[in-house]
């Protein structure tokens, strides 16, 4: 698909920003991408540089000229490198599983205050895929319990994580044959870095084997119990209006942004913020009130359970300072810029860093802790008030466009049939009468290395102009939300088909599920399309796939390979780090197919990604016989009687 | 589109707990919070909130409880813009309509109720009719099973003129649907409100159950009247549990064809009902354009369609509910079909009459060489109608001639008892009895259409071809109307009756090694499975052991299959087996054992379609059983719609057992526990149905005062009233073994 043109971004607010930055010599990631080439060797997996032997570095055109000093060959070093990204990023996602898990305990046992358990609904469903007793309990002693359990996933030796057991029978079945059912989230990423430390694993199926038994570790481990136990705290997502991108930090209010990851911090600031006390300051240092918005993924969480704005993505997080009227980011971890810290001092910004695992040098530090969260979320909105007079000229860009986010596993069910009749049976009615084409996430980061933004956007509108629904998460979903993608009326961007469905929900035809663990809710929603009955017996059957087009992090490697273990097509776009070793890629690209039915697949450009798609759902409906138009079936005694009740 | 059927949905829910919530105040004013509310003679309930919530609802101040379960299913109107998914919203507000009507209609019912309660409407005067009691809704349920009535329609609103309004009547009565009818609208170019009803009672139409054509009440809130019908269906014969409210409503989707057509103007409330039909999976059909919702999902296809012609909305509906109905045209001048099976033909509108007791008469359906007969010929021998002065008596006799390959004569009384339904059913004309006891009116309306005696052998040509198509291959019928002949073809016929009672009084279960099953109610009862014996028939009272051997020949992949007894395991309990093995498989394995003739342990299972149900009387050592048709109280301390709903949806319950009437006097009646002597309640009408019959059999036993020794309800209807009668009347009950072990 031709880019418009060669700009660095399609975002209005963003390029109004770049365009003033660029005029006063303020360097942002947009720049740096230009100044830093990425290293051809590093870009296809051909440098080995885990021993000091090495690094040895492979040529790509040539991958089987070279071995490296110990031997190994580049299909071995590729699959390592490989390896090692699905195992940061399985470690990132269940790190903040793992800190959700402890919360979650110590709010059952009422240890933090501020933290509660909210949706008790959703707690006995959870409970019960843990074999969590539930009837004639208390909340607190069913979530205690549940909370233990799951902690013990992290420190689990064997057996297998609980919430595979969600998966269609089928894939099971599957899992358990190709050895790659998880057995307990440290140790499959600890395993990981062993097998790819110099001198253990040397074939690159069998560390490849592993690396998927990790990934899974992430995706029914980490991130889904991360996703499961935030909802049945926080309150699980229901549809709401909020609006989205830099237009929504305001120049009379003290604007606070929350960038990162985890929402155990953000949920207490959000409370934090409605403190009268604190309101009262704000207003007593001459603001209208306190302004929060969220950036990345710690901003989706909040954004979908309480409607809070959200002022960018990824690489809007340089820009959100260069506005000049942030009187304070605060940040957790995961996709923070060190750049931060150095930009803010042009400015008045503080930068907060909250957690002992990730701190920078040149900002704040106020060590975030759970059991004291409403009196350390409080001083750091503080520091943001008292920092409001210092505010100098501000360049607030306007856009600030309506977006409805909210599609929890269970918001979806309910939206298909309200209280009484709440399932999955409409998506799969539509999907079999051709009406939806097929369902595709599109999910993952932002990357300066291509137009910001445009990846995303071009894509959906080409999917949901042939009938395919979009869901997705992290910052691909707030692109599209800047884009107006994600209002109801973007229906009127869809197909005729997709269309209709949209009218008669009233849904926007792309959903925003939340965060990148989020991803956890498209597994679930996957299973639960199987489940419903007439799209096959496993993930595999379903006319689906996921693409992460302007990928950049180790986590999107991760949650790809977990969508490929539970059989997925996911397809890449930006680059692709296995390119120095055709056999990996192969591997991936063809061979997962029979291992897994779900492969990896690479592809830079959007028009083109968006027809692999589309021709990749078309060959699944054919499989399930379905691509054709059905006469209507009408139902005698006899039909009925075979119905099942 | 969808978007404004979604705000007027809404915003009639809204309207509508509004003002459900001012009429539950105004009546919490005037009535004190226990002042009982109920629809009559039902052991559901309030069926909606008993289904969907499992609510007991008997008491005023329990609608509060009600209300607000309403309210919280209440959403605002879907915004202007960037709106949030309204689909769910619109769905519970539906929900929360139906609550609402709940509410208003059970406030009718303190008072003065504006219905009649009646099964079938007066010719004068009011004639809406609210709630169906239990006893409508079972014998009705049977009609949902069996596939004479494959589902109903609930009209709202007044069809464009009269003439629109009989025509689409008539169009869903030749299709055997129910036609439920409530609110009013203001009819194009009429003045005021009507309802469809409204427009059949001014062609004087006739209505009421019988004629499947039911008006429920003229406001809006008595929709849901046929919900409430729906709701006890699947409770009643599903075997769902009050407050399991996904199977209620899935089950409607998948056994109850129902569907709504909107006529006139559709307002606010109209479309909140039709979001609560939706949860159903009922689809809605309008005359007017008020948009469409064709995505499918949670109906099996479309949900709204809009506008239809009035001429085309039957069709269009029975197409978006998917249903099929197959409907075998018969060649004569007026309508036809189950619906008009009901219809009464007063004195005054009789052109001839024959039999019942007035004229002598009979039908008799005979196996001939095929050689001998023609088939489709009717010979009408005697004067035809034409012949006739309006408002004759005349004598009548016909005999069917029939032959196939696989005809035998054990058929011949199947095919004659079907033709009392074949001859009813057609517009006009009235059946009664069997055999020599046979009734027949022909209307003056009817003959004026061009209907003749000959029509008659039309209609059993016809349906015997549809109906034993498998076994028949030839039919002739030949109709006599003088007297001699009547009288010389009426011995014959005797004769062969006579014959037919002894061999069928002969048969007993010992005397066969397969016996039947009957699984057409699992259309409705998932797990239930009956099995037909010599000695036990359906509880239904409609299937026999020739009737399911019948059936088998006619279709041998249909619902009768024969059942090899296998080795019999208890010959007391009626225990076998083969019986065992298939019931395990049929019932889907919910069941693993059956005693046939016992009602203590493992007893049958019933669908809902019982005659009689039997109960355990601990006190009296013995058992009572009380049929459909009585509506009072019982020593058990149930009525039979309590007891219905203990017993139906296939499920074993020791201590209760469904049967047909004639099993009582079976001598395979509850034989594990002692027989007939047990019995020691029954309603008076019952025991006068079956007292010749009984003596009969209580002769046989050695206690021919047995029937006059047995409680009902003009002596005793507590367990203590009856043990002092038993006592009273030295009843062998009281000195048998104890029956609770």
């Amino acid at each position: 698909m031709p880019q418009e043109n060669n700009k660095p971004s399609i975002c209005k607010s963003s390029l109004e920003i770049l365009d003033w930055a660029k005029k006063n010599g303020m360097e942002t990631a947009f720049d740096r991408a230009q100044k830093v080439k990425p290293c051809p060797i590093g870009a296809s997996g051909s440098c080995c540089k885990n021993c000091a032997m090495g690094p040895c570095r492979f040529n790509p055109k040539k991958p089987d000229e070279v071995k490296g000093v110990c031997g190994a060959d580049i299909h071995t070093v590729a699959a390592r490198n490989f390896a090692r990204m699905v195992a940061s990023g399985t470690a990132a996602h269940s790190d903040h599983g793992r800190e959700v898990a402890k919360t979650f305990i110590a709010a059952a046992r009422k240890e933090v205050p501020g933290y509660e358990i909210k949706d008790e609904a959703k707690l006995k469903q959870t409970a019960a895929f843990y074999n969590v007793k539930t009837e004639g309990r208390k909340k607190e002693e069913i979530a205690e319990e549940l909370g233990v359990k799951c902690l013990a996933e992290f420190g689990q030796q064997d057996g297998i994580l609980q919430m595979t057991k969600r998966a269609p029978a089928k894939r099971q079945e599957l899992w358990k044959e190709k050895g790659v059912t998880p057995r307990g989230i440290d140790r499959e990423v600890v395993e990981m870095m062993h097998r790819t430390h110099m001198g253990v694993d040397m074939d690159y199926k069998n560390i490849m084997q592993q690396a998927t038994r990790c990934a899974m570790a992430d995706g029914w481990g980490g991130s889904m119990i991360a996703t499961e136990l935030q909802d049945i705290m926080f309150g699980t997502p229901v549809p709401m209006r909020a609006k989205a991108n830099l237009g929504v930090l305001k120049a009379d209010q003290v604007n606070v942004i929350i960038h990162g990851h985890e929402p155990l911090l953000a949920e207490m600031i959000v409370r934090a913020s409605k403190d009268p006390e604190l309101v009262k300051l704000a207003k007593e240092k001459g603001a209208r009130g306190i302004n929060l918005s969220g950036m990345c993924c710690t901003g989706n969480e909040i954004l979908l359970r309480h409607g809070v704005p959200i002022a960018g993505n990824f690489l809007q997080q340089e820009l959100a300072i260069l506005t000049g009227a942030v009187e304070a980011m605060i940040v957790d971890v995961q996709c923070v810029m060190q750049s931060l810290p150095s930009l803010a001092q042009c400015f008045h910004t503080k930068i907060i860093t909250a957690n002992p695992k990730a701190k920078m040098q040149g900002a704040q530090h106020i060590e975030f802790h759970e059991h004291d969260a409403v009196n350390i979320t409080k001083k750091m909105l503080t520091v943001a008030i008292e920092n409001y007079p210092k505010r100098g000229k501000v360049r607030i860009p306007k856009e600030e466009v309506d977006m409805i986010a909210g599609f929890s596993h269970e918001s979806i069910n309910y939206m298909l049939g309200g209280s009484f009749r709440g399932s999955y049976r409409p998506l799969n009615d539509n999907i079999i009468n051709g009406r939806i084409r097929g369902v595709v996430g599109v999910v993952g980061c932002n990357n300066p290395r291509v137009q910001h933004d445009s990846g995303h956007v071009n894509l959906v509108k080409e999917l949901i102009g042939n009938d395919i629904l979009v869901v997705e998460t992290g910052c691909a979903a707030i692109a599209c939300a800047k884009d107006g993608l994600l209002i109801p009326e973007a229906a009127s961007m869809a197909g005729k088909g997709l269309r209709e469905v949209c009218e008669t929900v009233g849904m926007p035809p792309v959903l925003h599920c939340g965060s990148c663990v989020d991803n956890s809710r498209i597994l679930i929603a996957c299973s639960e399309m199987v489940r419903e009955g007439g799209l096959g017996t496993d993930i595999s059957d379903l006319p689906v796939a996921g693409v992460a087009p302007e990928w950049m992090s180790e986590k999107a490697i991760s949650i790809g390979q977990y969508f490929v273990a539970s059989g997925a097509l996911v397809a890449f776009g930006v680059t692709w780090p296995t390119l120095g070793s055709p056999e990996l890629t192969k591997h991936l690209f063809e061979e997962h197919e029979k291992l897994y039915k779900g492969k990896w697949a690479f592809e830079p450009d959007a028009g083109k990604m968006a027809a692999m798609i589309i021709d990749h759902i078309n060959k699944k409906r054919e499989a399930l016989g379905i691509s054709k138009a059905q006469e209507r079936k009408l139902f005698d005694m006899e039909a009925r009687r075979s119905l099942e009740v | 589109m969808s978007k404004l059927i979604a705000t007027r949905a809404i915003r009639g829910a809204n309207k509508l707990v509004a003002r459900a919530e001012k009429e539950l105040d105004a009546a919490l004013k005037t009535h004190c919070p226990d002042k009982k509310v109920e629809f009559p003679n039902t052991g559901y309930f309030l069926p909606i909130s008993y289904g969907m919530l499992g609510m007991e609802i008997t008491k005023v101040a329990q609608l509060k409880e009600l209300l607000q379960e309403a309210k919280k299913l209440l959403h605002p109107v879907p915004d202007e813009k960037v709106w949030v998914p309204y689909l769910g919203h619109t769905l519970d507000c539906g929900m929360a309509t139906l609550f609402a009507d709940e509410i208003i209609e059970a406030i009718k019912y303190i008072d003065k109720p504006p219905y009649v309660v009646a099964e079938n409407c007066p010719e004068d005067g009011n004639f809406w009719l609210g709630a169906a009691d239990d006893i409508i809704m079972r014998k009705r349920g049977i009609e949902f099973v069996d596939g004479t009535a494959p589902g109903f329609a609930a009209c709202v609103g007044s069809c464009p003129s009269t003439e629109v309004a009989v025509k689409i009547a008539r169009e869903l009565q030749e299709k055997n649907l129910y036609v439920f009818m409530s609110a009013s609208s203001s009819a194009s170019g009429g003045n005021g409100l009507k309802s469809m009803a409204d427009q059949l009672r001014e062609a004087k139409v006739q209505m009421g159950w019988e004629t499947r054509l039911v008006p429920f009440g003229s406001d809006v809130t008595a929709t849901i009247h046929a919900l409430g019908f729906a709701t006890r269906a699947a409770l009643a014969f599903g075997g769902v549990k009050p407050g399991d409210f996904g199977r209620v409503l899935k089950y409607n989707k998948m056994r109850i064809f129902a569907f709504a057509l909107a006529f006139g103007e559709v307002d606010d409330e109209t479309h909140a009902q039709a979001a609560g039909a939706i949860n159903y999976g009922f689809p809605a059909i309008s005359e007017r354009d008020i948009g469409q919702i064709l995505p499918t999902g949670v109906c099996t296809y479309e949900h709204v369609v809009s506008p239809v012609k009035p001429e085309d909305m039957v069709q269009k509906a029975i197409e978006v509910r998917g249903l099929k109905i197959q409907i075998h045209k018969i060649p004569i001048p007026v309508s036809y079909g189950p619906a008009f099976e009901g219809e009464r033909i007063r004195g005054e509108d009789t052109y001839a009459e024959m039999g019942g007791n007035k004229t002598p008469a009979f039908e008799f359906v005979t196996i001939k060489d095929p050689k001998e007969i023609t088939d489709g010929k009717t010979e009408v021998i005697g004067p035809e109608l034409a012949d006739l002065k309006p408002g004759t008596q005349i004598p009548i006799g016909i005999v069917a001639e029939v032959a196939g390959r696989e005809m035998q004569e054990d058929f011949e009384p199947v095919l004659e008892r079907r033709l009392h339904n074949f001859i009813n059913e057609a517009q006009g004309v009235f059946h009664m009895g069997q055999r020599d006891i046979n009734w027949i009116r022909i209307s003056k309306e009817t003959k004026e259409k061009g209907f003749t005696l000959a029509h008659i052998g039309t209609i059993i040509h016809a349906q015997f071809h549809t109906e034993f198509g498998s076994i028949v291959d030839k039919v002739q019928v030949k109709i006599y109307t003088k007297e001699a002949d009547v009288l010389k073809w009426r011995d014959v016929a005797k004769k062969a009756y006579h014959k037919r009672d002894e061999r069928v009084g002969s048969m007993t279960d010992e005397s066969t090694d397969t016996y039947y099953s009957c699984l057409l109610c699992q259309s409705f009862a998932p797990t239930h499975v009956c099995v037909v014996s010599p000695e036990r028939t359906g509880l239904c009272g409609s299937y026999n052991w020739f009737t399911c051997k019948a059936s088998f020949q006619i279709n041998p992949r249909g619902p009768n299959q024969p059942v090899p007894k296998g080795d019999t395991i208890d010959a007391v309990k009626g225990q076998w087996k083969g019986v065992n093995d298939f019931i395990y498989q049929t019932s889907r394995k919910a069941l693993s054992c059956m005693s046939a003739y016992s009602i203590l342990s493992d007893p049958m299972t019933s669908c809902g379609c019982f005659e009689c149900i039997a109960a355990v009387l601990p006190l009296a050592n013995g058992v009572m059983t009380v049929n459909r048709e009585f509506a009072g109280m019982t020593p058990s301390g149930m009525k039979f719609s309590t007891l219905a709903g203990t017993v139906g949806g296939g499920q074993q319950i020791p201590g209760f057992v469904g049967h047909s009437k004639r099993y009582v006097i079976s001598k395979k009646f509850i034989l594990a526990e002692g027989g007939l002597q047990r019995m020691v309640w029954m309603p008076k009408v019952l025991k006068e149905e079956i007292r010749e019959l009984f003596n009969k059999r209580a002769e046989e036993i050695g206690v021919p005062k047995l029937l006059d020794m047995i409680a009902d309800e003009t002596v005793a209807t507590t367990e203590e009233e009856v043990v002092a009668y038993l006592t009273k009347t030295g009843h062998p009950a009281l000195t048998m073994p104890p029956l609770m072990g």
